[in-house]
């Protein structure tokens, strides 16, 4: 345990740990996804391969991986072969600054919200250099798409965490959840004395989250109707596996940082835990902190399986219409609320 | 403004609602059957090809041999021939064939029949790579397809 606690040795066992977390949840999610996806149709779901369907996930990874890599002839090799370690390397760079426990955190950076937005828009750059590299006029269309999407939701995103920011007054993720110690009240989601419109704050965050993950009903990336998969297209076997692992990866970072913006983290919402648990009273938080992480993670899935693709124009619509408009008029309105009311 | 401002919150709540009906539907039972391990009941007006009933009191085929179905067939798909048995006054059939390949199942030669002699059976488990496979020699296959599956 001594050894584990020394400095790089901890990072890279933690960099480990992530990386296997991304991969068990990219596995797994997309079982729930598609279980997720039977229910909400009054259908089983996958259910052949092992009890339940629980092999499905090791059956699609062997496939994948047993595929063959091809690259387009005249595609820019070396930007096709790099994106998608460009797409799914920063959504793991954020989960690291992500704290799923008290001190449970791989590096306790004290930026660490700065941090998880610029590496968290590098995604956007990924799915662009696929869809230029693939030289394929579908991928190169959803490029486009994605570009001007992201650009649209990049905005009301941040100006709602410049919100939560003048509330909370750091950048530093684990203080944060501090901060929001105690029952659940305390939560910035029900914070309404700071600001009245603290849940439509989170509403502003989840629904460009959806964005910015090119979540349905926001998945312009892929729009598989329309243009075959995307910026994916021309992408097999695991090329293809690891853009469906970084958008997994970003659902869960996403859902992670809702949790610890306005859930209260590993808080357990229901007082403290006890100190004489220890470890083990960490571990209870880390349990809250996931609980509250997968409910997110199955509203994601939930949204996806009941609204249909919005059009484009809709899209941008909603960003700069209403989006923005609301998010500016919650960030006036808390700044103001700050200034003059007494603390 | 006024209506376009009310019309943000509304949108909102629409998605709520249409977000509360996907969720009562996960709660719901699922519909599928897993066909070849899990079967249906075939309802009682399921139309399978035709098929010739045994008189449960004799123990023969209440076919008279009396042609009425080959003549209604309107795709001349049945073909019966019948025999005077020793002692016997009325005839009886010794020979049903049915091309299926041609039967629309429209259910004439049924209606046509005096002595409610075939019925529809309940089999729906057709395919086959040969067409020979469809033409059916009834009086070999009484009453098979009847059983539900």
């Amino acid at each position: 345990m001594n050894l584990l606690s020394t400095e790089p040795i901890r990072l890279l066992f933690s960099l480990l740990c992530i990386i296997a977390f991304v991969g068990v949840n990219a596995m797994y999610l997309v079982l729930a996804e598609r279980k997720g996806a039977g229910r909400f149709q009054n259908r089983p779901g996958p259910n052949e391969a092992g009890y339940g369907g629980w092999l499905q996930p090791v059956a699609d990874v062997t496939k994948l991986l047993s595929k063959q890599l091809m690259v387009p002839p005249e595609a820019d090799g070396l930007l096709f072969r790099l994106a998608p370690l460009v797409v799914l390397t920063p959504a793991m760079m954020c989960l690291a600054v992500i704290p799923f426990g008290d001190k449970l955190v791989a590096r306790d950076v004290n930026v660490g919200l700065l941090m998880v937005f610029s590496f968290g828009s590098i995604n956007v750059m990924a799915v662009l250099l696929s869809g230029w590299a693939s030289r394929n006029k579908f991928a190169i269309i959803s490029a486009a798409r994605v570009v001007s999407q992201n650009v649209a939701y990049e905005i009301p995103m941040l100006l709602v965490v410049i919100t939560l920011l003048m509330a909370t007054g750091t950048m530093d993720l684990s203080e944060i959840v501090r901060q929001q110690a105690g029952g659940f009240w305390h939560w910035n989601i029900c914070r309404v004395w700071i600001n009245p419109l603290m849940p439509v704050t989170f509403v502003i965050f989840f629904i460009c989250m959806l964005a910015e993950a090119n979540r349905s009903p926001f998945d312009m990336a892929e729009a598989e109707s329309e243009l075959v998969a995307g910026a994916y297209t021309e992408y097999a076997g695991m090329g293809f596996g690891v853009f469906f692992m970084a958008e997994y990866a970003n659902i869960v970072l996403g859902c992670s940082l809702a949790t610890v913006l306005f859930f209260g983290g590993w808080q357990t919402g229901l007082g403290a835990v006890p100190a004489a648990w220890g470890g083990w009273g960490i571990l209870v938080g880390t349990g809250f902190f996931l609980a509250k992480m997968y409910a997110l993670v199955f509203t994601v899935i939930w949204v996806r399986w009941t609204f249909p693709r919005t059009q484009f124009y809709a899209l941008l619509n909603l960003s700069w219409k209403i989006l923005i408009p609301v998010s500016l008029f919650t960030l006036l309105l808390s700044s103001a609320m700050i200034k003059f009311l007494p603390r | 403004m006024k209506s376009a401002i009310l019309a943000v919150p509304r949108g909102f709540l629409s998605l709520l609602i249409g977000m509360r009906v996907t969720l009562t539907q996960f709660f719901k039972r699922t519909v599928t059957v897993q066909y070849p391990r899990q079967t249906l009941k075939m309802p009682a007006r399921y139309r399978g090809h035709i098929e010739l009933v045994i008189d449960p009191e004799t123990g023969r085929f209440r076919c008279i041999a009396c042609k009425l179905c080959e003549r209604a067939c309107p795709s001349e798909c049945i073909l019966v021939d019948g025999a005077k048995l020793e002692g016997e006054k009325k005839k009886s059939v010794t020979e049903y064939a049915l091309d299926f390949t041609k039967c629309s199942l429209c259910g004439a030669c049924i209606e046509a029949c005096p002595s409610d002699a075939i019925h529809f059976s309940r089999e729906y488990n057709l395919a086959s790579t040969d067409k020979g496979d469809f033409h059916y020699d009834l009086m070999k296959r009484p009453e098979a397809g009847r059983k539900d599956p």
